[in-house]
């Protein structure tokens, strides 16, 4: 009896311990490097893995004790919504279009990370980050998986969702997504942690995130907050995670701390630029808005962010350089990308709209130094345009930033009419970058982003049209070919949400579920 | 906002996803097919890896084994997330239940002797051997071809990590943390354990993933799991050690379970070349040798001398095994 009661006096950590750190050996029949391939080639140094401290302790058992509960949870929310067809119950078909740029912009990255943190969770010598990551590995499936069963209902009934894989390697604004994962990925396991498990996770986590689910629960959307939700746990894991990662790195040998300061400014930029995407839907996509860009930015960055780097400073790390431009670019992101995204609204597989005057004035208070004095004006003119059957589309497209592969859309940070580009040159090349953030990162690797896909240089080049396409043929249209190519429906995928077929099916639809017969 | 909405039957646009149309025709697709096929990126890639700068992020070149289409090697459990932690809850609840009673009540106390000594011989030291197996399929995850086999090898690897819980929880619950230590130590240092250290060493640093899968989730598991989980576990259980079987049931279940699976892929992809075939098989008499040596102690421990029969009735059922799925051994 006694000897029961000795050995269950265990403590967690010491059983989470037996249980898991004691796993490892030193290999002698194969050399460490061997077995570890990745370890060293990024510079950073580590040198005693048993410092790492166990930022959760998770058996197997209790995950999947835990996990099950929520997906049987979940998925009886997602069967009712479907049954009762919840989609009827948002707001308004626009809001529908936010749900397309995260199937096709977001669902795939989940996967990225889980084939990614994978990787880590094979590739780090220590057997504490390894199982930690392999469990969040475990987690990105169960995000991509369940952000796809919940808007497959969606792809059900309306446009733009039907493709997302093919859609996410070839449409040129899908680019700046899957080339930051892209990125990551193609880097070592350490960079990989601080740009995803760290800067994305940890930093940036907040202004994606509740974004979208706030989103989605402001506008009726009982699909998406349940994902949201159930998800809210798992990213609690992956944001102590993150921040062990990067403590355990900047504990172990001072020589890391500028290796992960670079990487930090790197990551946080490249973030930044991708979560224009995030502001943009905010701000216009949105029919009943949470609250601004700006402000998600000030609470989440400048607030929030600016208390985790207070942390990180006595490690040495100051805050991703990138600040002060932030700061100018708070108020101009979201404004700039929508322009271009209703310009560019023939080739984008989501609808778009011009802004009500009410929904203009939302936008004058809360931009109150550059909505009226920069955007309203040219915003009102082309909504009275498209009233007068004038709807304007660009039938070009638009040139892209060779780091973020956002199109040259941002403007100079000391005048906001003058749009900003910069050049490299590299082996006698000329390559443009966006910003002053992405010509840094360009010129740190350039060996690396000279490759990137950029799809309108492909475009150009004459790669992204269907095989057996022939553009000497008279009357040859290649934007008609290229959205082909995408696998771009025109006329259902594409142009104004006035008039498009999701607006008429939504109304036509709603109206049976809503009156009486 | 709360609308109230009438059920009203509404015809839908489609019936599933582009890709999963194209694979099936336009119908109602399950959640595994949605959540498994074509969800691996194929087509573009913006860089070469800086760790294989001769290969894109997901290439088919990793691995000497060719399928046209490698969504052909699919889980005839139809494992996706959801599907697949709602049924290892279950086997958990299970097991948790036995290691409950056993601990509560004291039962590893009235184990006779030899039985408990050859449990923390034998099955403790085996934690590593799972850790490995781990190892080898992470890799597989993240170095593997299409979700279709990527998916269910991080379900085995994280599977692989649990019953490396479990038989640590085996060890605390024979003899506190000493077992583990004691394992260890024969791991590292015992003769019973080097061949089967040095082989699973070896296997860490095999660069073909699908030569990762023959050897690990084909040829060693399906080798050693019979010999512990039935032989070893029949003979616990008539010599008094019916509490060790409690508490490995999930493995011997378990085995049942990915055995299909790990056939289901062999099978198809044997299937699809003669040369597959010959890989497949080669990589396979490759394996057996040294995983044979390396239980060879082992079964010497276990069972005596009876020793060899045993190895070699399970050889026989292993190889009965392969010929079935195609192979030629
Ligand atoms: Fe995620
Ligand atoms: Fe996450
Ligand atoms: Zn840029």
């Amino acid at each position: 009896m006694d000897m029961h009661a000795a050995k269950k006096k265990m403590s967690l950590k010491e059983k989470y311990a037996h249980m898991t750190r004691g796993l490892d050996w030193e290999t002698s029949y194969q050399s460490p490097e061997k077995v570890f391939p990745q370890a060293s080639f990024e510079g950073i140094k580590i040198h005693d893995w048993d410092k790492w401290e166990d930022p959760f302790r998770l058996t197997m058992d209790s995950y999947w004790k835990y996990q099950a509960e929520k997906e049987r949870k979940l998925y009886a929310v997602l069967d009712a919504f479907a049954q009762n067809n919840g989609h009827l119950g948002v707001t308004d078909a626009r809001y529908i279009n936010a749900l397309k740029l995260f199937l096709t912009g977001i669902s795939p990255l989940e996967y990225v990370a889980h084939r990614g943190f994978a990787a880590a969770g094979r590739n780090f010598p220590g057997v504490g980050p390894r199982v930690a990551c392999l469990m969040q590995s475990l987690d990105e499936i169960r995000h991509a998986q369940t952000q796809i069963h919940a808007l497959s209902n969606y792809n059900k009934h309306y446009d733009g969702f039907h493709d997302f894989k093919h859609m996410l390697e070839r449409v040129w604004y899908l680019s700046v997504p899957k080339s930051f994962f892209d990125d990551a990925f193609s880097s070592g396991p350490f960079e990989w942690m601080i740009a995803i498990g760290f800067s994305f996770e940890y930093v940036l986590t907040n202004l994606l995130f509740v974004p979208f689910m706030s989103g989605a629960a402001y506008n009726g959307d009982m699909a998406t907050v349940t994902f949201g939700f159930s998800a809210q746990s798992d990213e609690a894991r992956h944001m102590t995670l993150g921040l062990e990662c990067i403590k355990f790195m900047l504990e172990q040998d001072p020589a890391n701390l500028p290796i992960v300061q670079k990487w930090i400014d790197k990551w946080a930029w490249r973030g930044i630029r991708v979560l224009t995407l995030v502001g943009m839907m905010m701000d216009y996509m949105l029919p009943k808005r949470v609250m601004s860009w700006k402000e998600a930015w000030e609470i989440y960055f400048e607030q929030n962010g600016g208390a985790l780097f207070g942390d990180l400073a006595r490690y040495g790390i100051t805050v991703p350089k990138c600040i002060t431009q932030c700061t100018i670019d708070k108020e101009h992101i979201s404004h700039q990308a929508w322009a271009t995204f209703y310009q560019y609204g023939g080739a984008a597989a989501f609808h778009t709209w011009m802004p009500s005057d009410e929904e203009m004035d939302w936008l004058s208070a809360k931009y109150p130094n550059t909505f009226d004095k920069y955007y309203r004006d040219r915003f009102t003119y082309w909504r009275e345009q498209a009233e007068k059957g004038n709807r304007f589309y660009t039938n070009t497209l638009p040139m892209l930033c060779q780091v973020c592969q956002i199109p040259m859309l941002f403007t100079e940070p000391d005048d906001p009419s003058q749009i900003c580009y910069r050049e490299s040159d590299y082996e006698g090349e000329k390559y443009h970058t966006c910003s002053d953030g992405c010509k840094a990162i360009f010129d740190d690797e350039p060996q690396k982003y000279i490759q990137s896909w950029l799809p309108v240089h492909q475009v150009y080049q004459g790669n992204c049209f269907p095989e057996g396409t022939d553009p000497t043929v008279a009357g040859f249209n290649p934007l008609a070919k290229v959205l082909e190519w995408y696998h771009l429906e025109h006329g259902k995928d594409n142009l104004d949400f006035e008039g498009s077929r999701d607006q008429k099916n939504f109304d036509l639809w709603r109206g049976m579920a809503t009156k009486n017969t | 906002m709360h609308i109230d909405l009438r059920t009203v039957a509404i015809k839908p646009v489609r019936q599933t996803f582009d890709h999963i149309v194209r694979r099936f025709g336009d119908k109602p697709a399950s959640r595994y097919q949605e959540g498994t096929y074509d969800l691996q990126q194929t087509d573009i890639f913006h860089y070469r890896p800086l760790w294989e700068p001769e290969l894109q992020l997901f290439d088919k070149r990793r691995s000497k084994v060719e399928m046209k289409d490698w969504y052909a090697l699919k889980d005839p459990r139809q494992f996706y997330y959801g599907a697949y932690t709602i049924a290892r809850a279950r086997q958990q609840e299970a097991a948790e239940s036995s290691f409950e009673m056993i601990e509560e009540r004291g039962l590893a106390d009235l184990l006779p002797a030899e039985v408990k000594q050859l449990a923390l011989d034998i099955l403790v030291p085996m934690r590593h051997v799972e850790w490995g197996g781990n190892m080898g399929n992470s890799y597989i995850t993240a170095y593997g071809y299409g979700t279709a086999i990527t998916q269910p090898c991080l379900y085995h690897a994280m599977d692989h990590l649990a019953v490396a819980q479990y038989l640590s929880h085996v060890g605390l619950v024979l003899d506190g943390a000493e077992a583990l230590d004691a394992a260890k130590e024969a791991w590292m240092n015992g003769a019973l354990w080097q061949p089967m250290r040095r082989h699973v060493e070896n296997v860490l640093v095999v660069q073909d993933w699908f030569e990762i899968f023959v050897a690990q989730n084909l040829v060693l598991e399906g080798l050693s799991y019979p010999l512990l989980y039935d032989y070893l576990d029949a003979d616990f259980s008539a010599n008094g050690g019916t509490v060790i079987s409690m508490m490995t049931r999930f493995m011997s279940e378990w085995a049942d379970e990915t055995g299909k699976w790990v056939d289901a892929q062999i099978k198809v992809a044997a299937a699809e070349s003669a040369q597959n075939k010959a890989l497949i098989s080669d990589w396979v008499k490759q394996y057996r040798a040294p995983v044979l040596e390396a239980l060879t102690p082992i079964a010497a421990r276990a069972f005596g001398d009876k020793a060899d029969s045993v190895l070699s009735e399970i050889t026989d059922q292993f190889n009965a095994r392969c010929t079935k799925l195609g192979l030629v051994l």
